[in-house]
C-alpha cells in the first residue's frame, strides 16, 4: 500500500495536532498519562480528537505500568504520556521494565522549549540521556516535519524484531510549531525478521533427532512471537518435556502432559532435575537468565544446546550454543516442525514422568483457602482460562507461578527481568483497558501495592474489571525469607511495623473491599467478589513464616535446592 | 624497555573497532554508553563526518576481551549504527594518531 491522502493536502496543524492524528492512524485508541506544563499543547490536541481515550494516571510510574498491561495483554505498541523533568523521571522505572521483558511502549515525554533546552530551565531534565541505556531506541524531536518521520518509526523499532520500549522527548515549541501537512506517512509496522539459516535447522533437526534426553526451554519470546502452539506442536511431535520461564508461563498449558512448569530458582525439584539430566536443551526465546539458570556453569551441564531468538546478541551470551539460530521463532519452528520426526522416547518421558512424582512441587495447604496456595488455587477455581492474571512482585509472585494454573499465552503479566515491585495493579488496569471483556485478576501482597496504590482510584474512575487479590503478610516477604535463610535469621527492616487497614484504604479510593479473614465461607465471599463487574480489592492475611520453595540458593546450582 | 615496541603489545592486547552511524547528536552516546555500563574502558576515540555528512565513523580503540564479541554485537543492534568493522591494534588510524598524543 502506497502513502494515502486521507486528509485534505495542505492542511496546517501544529506539531501536537501531528502527534495525535499520527496517533490515530497507528490505531492507537487508549492512551495513559499525566498532563503538565511542558507537555500541554499535546494535551490540548488530545483534547481535540474523541478517538483516543486518555486514562489519567496518578503517577507516572503507574501511566507507564498501564501501557505496559496493554502492550502485554494484546502485543501490540502501547503508549504513555509524560510532561518534563519529574514526569519524564517517574517514567524511567517502567521503561526499564519494559526494555528488560521486551514489551513494545512507545513513550512520549514533553521537554521544555528548544532554546532553554541545557539553561537548567523549570523541570528540564536530560531525558534524551537518562533513556538511553532503558529504551530499545530514543529521539529528541527537533522539528514538527520530523514528528512524521519519527512518531511511525518509533511504533515500527517497538514492534519489530526484539520489541522494546522507545522514547520520545518532544520540546513544548516543537509541539506549538505549525506547518503544512501534505502526505501522511503509513503508520508503523512490525518488520519482518531476516530468514533463519537453513543448514542450521537442519542441523537441529538431527540433534533433536539423536537426542535421548532432549528438554525444550521456551522463554518470553515464543509469546511475543505468537509461538507458543508451535512450539506445543513441537514438543508433542518430538516428545519433549518442556520447562518454562516466568515470562513463558502459559505458552505450554501447565497440566499438558510433557509440562515441567516454570524452571529456575523456585522451580519444581523434578524441574531442575531432569534439567541436569538432559542431553539436548533446545532454548527458544529465552535468554539464559540466572534467576532460571542458576550457577551458570552447573546449568545442563551434560547437554548440547539449540538456541533459537531473534536478538543475534542474545546467542552465546551466557551459554555457548553448539546451534545458534538468529530468527523469528515463529518462522523458524514452522521451518523447524515438518522436518521433526515424531519420536515416542518412552524410556526418558517414563524416566521423567518418574521425577514428577517423586519429586513434585509441594503445595502445603492448597484445598485451605486461609493458605496462600489455597488462596491462589481458590482464586482460579473461580475463573475460567479467559481471565488475565497479573503479579507484583514477590513471595505471592513466586506463588502464583508456582500454583495458579496458566494455560494461555498472555493470560500472565509479571514483571520478570526487573522484578519491580509496584507493577500488579496498574499493569492490571492497563491489561483491562485493553481487554475489556476479561477479568484481571492482580495478585499483590502488603509490600507490593503500596508502591502504586495511588491508581486505585484510576482504576476506580475508569470502572476496569481487576480485583486485586491482597496477600497480606505484614512484611517483605522475600527479604524476610532471604534473611532468615541466609542471614543468620537477622531480621532487619522487612517486617512492616504499622500496616494500613487495606479496606478501609481500598474504600477510601472508591473500591468495593472484601476482607476474606471475615468472611465465614470464603471461597464464596470470593467466588462473588471475583465475578462482579467492576474492580474490588479483596484482602486475606497469610502467615508471614512462609517461605517460597524449592529455592536454590542465589549463586548456587539448580541442583542444590533448599526445601520443597 | 623491553624487546616489544609499545605497538607490538598494543597488537597484542588491543583492538580497533571502526563504526560507522548516522550522524545526529546522541549517537556517540548511545555507542560509548553500551561500553562504559559494562566498565569497559574506550581507550581512544576518533569521529569525522563521513562525505556529505548525513554519516559519521567512529574510530574506538578499546583492549581486547573476552566480552569483545559481545559488545560488537550490542553496537551493531543500535538503530543509528550502519555497520561495524573490527581490525588489529596496529590499524593505521591511532598510529599517525599518536604524534599528537606526546607528552
Amino acid at each position: 500500500m502506497s502513502a494515502t491522502r486521507t486528509e485534505s493536502p495542505g492542511e496546517t496543524l501544529s506539531g501536537a495536532q501531528i502527534v495525535v492524528r499520527l496517533l490515530e492512524r497507528q490505531g492507537i485508541t487508549t492512551v495513559c498519562g499525566i498532563p503538565g506544563g511542558a507537555i500541554l499543547p499535546l494535551y490540548d490536541a488530545l483534547s481535540g480528537t474523541d478517538k483516543i481515550h486518555h486514562v489519567l494516571a496518578r503517577h507516572e510510574q503507574g501511566a507507564g505500568f498501564m501501557a505496559q498491561g496493554m502492550a502485554r495483554a494484546s502485543g501490540k505498541p502501547a503508549v504513555c504520556l509524560a510532561s518534563s523533568g519529574p514526569g519524564a523521571t517517574n517514567l524511567l522505572t517502567a521503561i526499564a521494565d519494559a526494555k528488560l521483558d521486551s514489551i513494545p511502549v512507545v513513550a512520549i515525554t514533553g521537554q521544555v522549549p528548544k532554546a532553554m533546552i541545557g539553561t537548567d530551565a523549570f523541570q528540564e531534565v536530560d531525558t534524551y540521556g537518562l533513556s538511553i541505556p532503558i529504551t530499545k531506541h530514543n529521539f529528541l524531536v527537533s522539528s514538527a516535519e520530523e514528528l512524521l518521520e519519527i512518531i511511525p518509526r518509533a511504533f515500527e523499532i517497538a514492534a519489530s524484531g526484539r520489541p522494546g520500549p522507545v522514547l520520545v522527548d518532544i520540546p513544548k515549541d516543537v509541539q506549538t510549531q505549525r506547518i503544512e501537512v501534505k502526505q501522511w506517512p503509513e503508520p508503523g509496522r512490525v518488520l519482518p525478521a531476516p530468514a533463519a539459516d537453513e543448514a542450521a535447522i537442519l542441523k537441529a533437526v538431527e540433534m533433536i533427532a539423536a537426542a535421548e534426553k532432549p528438554i525444550l526451554y521456551l522463554g518470553g519470546g515464543v509469546v511475543h512471537s505468537g509461538a507458543a502452539e508451535l512450539a506445543v506442536s513441537l514438543a508433542e511431535k518430538a516428545s519433549l518435556p518442556t520447562v518454562m520461564t516466568l515470562m513463558a508461563l502459559g505458552a505450554m498449558p501447565v497440566d499438558h502432559p510433557l509440562s515441567l512448569g516454570m524452571l529456575g530458582m523456585h522451580g519444581a525439584r523434578c524441574t531442575n532435575l531432569a534439567l541436569d539430566e538432559c542431553d539436548l536443551l533446545i532454548a527458544i526465546g529465552a535468554r539464559f537468565d540466572d534467576r532460571a539458570t542458576g550457577k551458570v556453569a552447573a546449568f545442563c551441564p551434560g547437554a548440547s544446546i539449540i538456541h533459537i531468538d531473534i536478538d543475534p546478541s542474545e546467542l552465546d551470551k551466557i551459554k555457548t550454543a553448539h546451534i545458534g539460530i538468529t530468527g523469528d521463532v515463529t518462522e523458524v519452528l514452522r521451518a523447524l516442525l515438518p522436518k521433526v520426526q515424531p519420536t515416542l522416547r518412552k524410556r526418558w518421558l517414563s524416566h521423567v514422568s518418574g521425577l514428577k512424582s517423586q519429586h513434585p512441587l509441594q503445595t502445603p495447604g492448597i484445598d485451605d483457602p486461609r493458605t496462600h496456595y489455597g488462596l491462589i488455587s481458590a482464586v482460579a477455581a473461580a475463573l475460567d482460562d479467559e481471565a488475565t492474571v497479573t503479579t507484583d512482585v514477590g513471595q505471592h509472585q513466586m506463588w502464583v507461578a508456582q500454583a495458579y494454573p496458566l494455560r494461555r499465552a498472555r493470560q500472565w503479566l509479571t514483571s520478570g527481568g526487573l522484578g519491580t515491585m509496584g507493577f500488579g495493579l496498574p499493569a492490571a488496569i492497563g491489561a483491562a483497558l485493553a481487554e475489556p471483556e476479561r477479568t484481571v485478576v492482580c495478585f499483590s501482597g502488603d509490600g507490593s501495592i503500596l508502591m502504586n496504590i495511588q491508581e486505585l482510584v484510576t482504576a476506580a474512575e475508569e470502572g476496569v474489571n481487576v480485583k486485586v487479590v491482597l496477600l497480606n503478610n505484614a512484611s517483605l516477604g522475600l527479604v524476610y525469607q532471604q534473611q532468615t535463610l541466609f542471614y543468620g535469621e537477622r531480621i532487619f527492616a522487612s517486617k512492616f511495623k504499622a500496616v494500613p487497614d487495606f479496606i478501609k484504604v481500598a474504600e477510601g479510593f472508591g473500591l468495593r473491599a472484601v476482607d476474606l479473614d471475615k468472611a465465614e465461607q470464603p471461597r464464596v465471599a470470593l467466588a462473588e467478589a471475583l465475578n462482579a463487574p467492576g474492580p474490588c480489592l479483596i484482602h486475606a492475611s497469610i502467615d508471614m513464616n512462609e517461605k517460597v520453595f524449592p529455592m536454590v540458593p542465589p549463586g548456587a546450582s539448580n541442583k542444590e535446592m533448599i526445601g520443597g | 624497555m623491553n624487546a616489544i615496541t609499545q605497538n607490538e603489545r598494543n597488537a597484542l592486547t588491543r583492538a580497533v573497532l571502526e563504526i560507522d552511524v548516522n550522524n545526529h547528536a546522541g549517537v556517540m552516546s548511545h555507542v560509548v554508553g553500551l561500553f562504559s555500563r559494562r566498565a569497559y574502558n574506550v581507550e581512544g576515540i576518533l569521529v569525522m563526518p563521513v562525505g556529505s555528512g548525513d554519516t559519521s565513523r567512529i574510530w574506538l580503540l578499546v583492549n581486547e576481551d573476552q566480552r569483545l564479541p559481545q559488545m560488537i554485537k550490542q553496537v551493531e543492534k543500535l538503530e543509528d549504527v550502519l555497520a561495524v568493522r573490527r581490525h588489529g591494534a596496529d590499524h593505521a588510524v591511532f598510529e599517525r594518531m599518536e604524534e599528537f598524543f606526546k607528552a
